[in-house]
């Protein structure tokens, strides 16, 4: 009863952020709604009994994930509203094709699956983030090396290719100086 | 009605993946369309942890875990080439990305 009462709620609410997202035409609505769908997401996990999954969600995503790309637009003209692309027919009903084949594949996916065996069942008597840790270390190890070996990589590429000139602090310097470099900018 | 089963889940998977379809399609600025890569990745994750639940599988969960590393180290990347390249251009909109154009 609560459940279905909590999935309802829930998937509304993410549908109608995740629409705002995307139909919006000013790129902080957009945000806001993405981090606010974010949260709501995690409450499926909670509610599916994946709680580890639940706060890897609101950490990331919400946390993480949002917050580089609050950073990342003040590099950006956030005021100016958007243009959307004008959408032709052919596109419309590429679209509309595609997601119907996606909802039939989607929807009779269980069918498909219900022979299928658990690899690695669940033991409901040991909690979620244990059971998490036991599949993680045990049988995928070698994929979770390789994540934080890509999740490094992509760090130091982050921070090479935004932070040119970071070492060149604007606060310390007089005016004069700050009006020689610019000049020296727009001459260069 | 009152009880949820996968197919439940499956269909909210559905509706967020093409709602993140069709943001990807009509967005022009970039920065939105990595938006909607977020919603489509999110909706993928939801499915696998409903499969994984009803299953009794961890493998869902596990894949779920990859694919919020995958998304992060993304948005990582991302943003940093889109910085360089406003820094350069001063747009970030699609149309304006013809310099690759042979």
């Amino acid at each position: 009863m609560f459940e279905a009462i909590a999935f309802y709620m829930f998937s509304f609410l993410t549908i109608a952020m995740f629409y705002i997202t995307v139909t919006t035409k000013h790129s902080l609505y957009a945000l806001s709604a993405l981090a606010a769908g974010m949260i709501f997401i995690s409450a499926f996990f909670f509610i599916l009994g994946a709680d580890f999954m639940g706060v890897v969600q609101i950490i990331v995503y919400s946390g993480a994930v949002m917050a580089l790309y609050a950073f990342g637009m003040m590099f950006f003209d956030t005021t100016r509203e958007l243009h959307e692309k004008r959408v032709n027919s052919n596109l419309v009903f590429g679209l509309s094709g595609a997601i119907a084949l996606l909802v039939v594949i989607m929807v009779s996916a269980p069918i498909v699956g219900d022979n299928l065996v658990a690899q690695s069942p669940i033991d409901p008597s040991i909690g979620n983030s244990q059971a998490v840790g036991i599949v993680l270390f045990t049988k995928y190890l070698v994929p979770f090396e390789v994540a934080a070996v890509m999740l490094l990589v992509a760090m130091i590429a982050g921070i090479v290719l935004a932070g040119k000139d970071m070492d060149y602090s604007f606060s310390d310097k007089s005016e004069e100086e700050l009006d020689a470099k610019l000049e020296t900018e727009v001459v260069s | 009605m009152m009880e949820i089963t996968l197919t439940h889940y499956l269909v909210l998977s559905t509706v967020l993946f093409s709602i993140g379809l069709i943001g990807v399609m009509r967005r022009k600025n970039l920065l939105m369309l990595f938006f909607a890569t977020e919603i489509l990745l999110n909706s993928v994750n939801i499915a696998f942890v409903a499969i994984s639940h009803y299953h009794g599988d961890f493998t869902g969960q596990m894949f779920a875990f990859f694919i919020i590393a995958i998304a992060a180290s993304e948005v990582a990347v991302g943003l940093g080439l889109l910085v360089l390249w406003f820094k350069q251009y001063n747009t970030i909109d699609l149309e304006k990305m013809t310099e690759m154009k042979g």
